[in-house]
């Protein structure tokens, strides 16, 4: 079962309209290269050119924010859930 | 004693005559379902949108990020418009409107037309106690409609939510931002859906449900909260005051910043201290002073701007210390809930407005920023909440760590009413004495506290 992950409405045009994309792979950030992959459009926006998350997005896996899982080394199961929101919100 | 500073004119008649906000929204919400209009129903129209970070133009929309690079999105102001001089200002009714060549709409408000103009309360006591020249308060403790400076960034944000024909108006909030949502979309007659972490304090709690809001209450820390919140933004297009709104929302912050300056008699302080929790006020508040040092009706240095975090919640603190270039989020762990935000949307900015202006960030314990709210109290009659507590002991800190100077004239923030968090204070203020309606009953207390107060004056040191 691949590992789910759930776009806002600004990146999903970037996903031929999807809200939900999925992946598969060992860790996040491997699950992000192949979302990449079939979405090449949202690469940009959801990688950095270090090859870190893109800045202006913050990621949580299974509800969690990744920077205090490993990041995109945090390892994956299937059956995760990702959610991506915008990072500028709230205060 | 404490001397008031504010100068503002009332409101005349013809500002309290007009139609009630409730009729007025009524009519602009009628149509159903999330239809936004292509421009203003209302006679107020927002102004349009350009990226900070890659200079994209939006037009005028409930959005807040940049549909190219997702940076965020600020209101662009026409830099041709006409803008008032100090006398024009001072001539108007006594709410933040008087600066509405500021705020980013083009045409009159219609809604929370007398939120702002909260007094600048003189309190030298608290001078003394930093080892300053003077120090002010600036008391959006008493804010209208409901005691915080929330109040503020509420008014320009309905008046957004309305002028777009939003149906629903809400926020992701730690209490403050809660209560001014609830009111002003109550006296708007717009639903109201408010999203809270579920062990909020009982105050903030009751002052959200009394106003007939869907009140939810969500398991875990604020920035659970945010997150979900930027989903229902997504989902369902309601107008989310610090989500989609935020770009028009943030700017009612700068009018602090404006009112401290005319209170001044039109001049700035020195410094100026202020509670961190998204990191958007002191942005605001460096934006608002610039604002008016540009247009003239300031002159001087800007201030140097101090934030104030609580230990158990300090990321923008730390950054500012650590002189990094990326926020740390954390976990936070304070009883200063309404500045308990461990992933400030707006902390690299704040640590950047603290560092380039000159001036510094604290962050401190618990049982300090307790103490702060008791010295605030005993020193000016002021009652904050945590936050103020918080912020007048990161002032301390910041004046022992020699940070503000013996000719420094400061102005500290305090953004909310102490009762609305109680249960911060309660513990260590002990029980009154209950005694029979009797003089005898009353003669021993009395006794024992004028011994105390003699022993007390013996025992202050005369330095």
């Amino acid at each position: 079962m691949p590992i789910t992950i759930t776009l806002p409405n600004v990146l999903a045009r970037l996903a031929e309209g999807h809200r939900t994309v999925a992946g598969t792979g060992g860790t996040l950030g491997d699950v992000v290269a192949d979302v990449s992959n079939q979405f090449p459009s949202l690469r940009a926006r959801l990688v950095d050119d270090g090859g870190n998350p893109y800045p202006f997005v913050t990621y949580y896996l299974n509800d969690e924010d990744i920077r205090f899982a490993g990041g995109f080394g945090a390892p994956v199961r299937d059956g995760d859930e990702v959610i991506i929101v915008p990072a500028v919100a709230g205060g | 004693m404490l001397r008031m500073t504010t100068t503002f004119a009332p409101l005349p008649p013809s500002a309290s005559a007009v139609p009630s906000d409730h009729e007025s929204a009524a009519d602009s919400t009628r149509t159903a379902g999330r239809t936004i209009a292509s421009g203003s129903r209302r006679g107020i129209d927002p102004l349009p949108l350009a990226c900070r970070r890659c200079g994209a133009r939006f037009d005028p929309a409930p959005i807040a990020i940049c549909e190219e690079c997702l940076g965020p999105l600020d209101p662009v102001y026409d830099p041709l418009r006409s803008l008032p001089d100090r006398a024009t200002i001072a001539a108007r009714p006594a709410s933040l409107w008087r600066y509405r060549e500021w705020l980013p709409f083009a045409g009159p408000p219609t809604l929370s037309l007398d939120t702002g103009c909260t007094p600048l309360v003189d309190a030298p006591a608290l001078a003394r106690a930093l080892g300053v020249a003077r120090v002010w308060v600036k008391n959006d403790s008493v804010s209208h409609p409901t005691l915080s400076f929330k109040d503020r960034v509420v008014a320009a944000a309905i008046n957004a939510a309305a002028a777009f024909g939003l149906d629903t108006f809400g926020c992701a909030s730690t209490g403050n931002l809660a209560n001014a949502v609830a009111a002003q979309a109550a006296r708007a007659g717009i639903p109201a859906w408010i999203f809270i972490p579920h062990d909020l304090e009982l105050g903030k709690v009751i002052g959200t449900l009394v106003y007939g809001a869907h009140v939810v209450r969500v398991q875990g820390t604020y920035d659970d909260v945010n997150r979900l919140c930027v989903q229902v933004a997504d989902r369902y297009g309601w107008g989310i005051a610090n989500v989609n709104l935020r770009s028009y929302y943030g700017e009612g912050s700068k009018t602090v910043a404006f009112e401290i300056a005319e209170q001044l008699g039109w001049r700035l302080p020195t410094a100026v201290v202020a509670p961190m929790a998204g990191g958007s006020l002191v942005t605001k508040l460096r934006k608002g002073f610039a604002e008016f040092h540009h247009a003239g009706l300031v002159e001087g240095p800007l201030p140097r701007l101090y934030g104030a975090q609580a230990t158990g919640c300090a990321p923008i603190a730390r950054l500012v210390e650590s002189q990094g270039d990326r926020i740390i989020p954390e976990v936070p762990h304070t009883i200063a809930r309404s500045i308990a935000i461990g992933n400030p949307a707006d902390g690299l900015t704040a640590a950047s407005a603290l560092r380039e202006t000159g001036g510094w960030a604290a962050a401190v314990t618990d049982d300090a920023l307790v103490r702060g709210i008791r010295l605030l109290a005993e020193s000016t009659g002021i009652f904050t909440e945590t936050a103020g507590g918080a912020t007048v002991a990161a002032a301390l800190d910041l004046a022992r760590a020699g940070r503000l100077r013996a000719d420094d004239e400061v102005v500290l923030c305090i953004t909310g009413n102490g009762l609305k968090t109680v249960e911060a204070i309660a513990p260590v203020l002990g029980e009154s004495p209950v005694i029979a309606p009797r003089l005898r009953d009353l003669e021993p207390l009395v006794q024992a506290a004028a011994t105390r107060a003699a022993t007390a004056r013996l025992t202050v040191p005369t330095s």
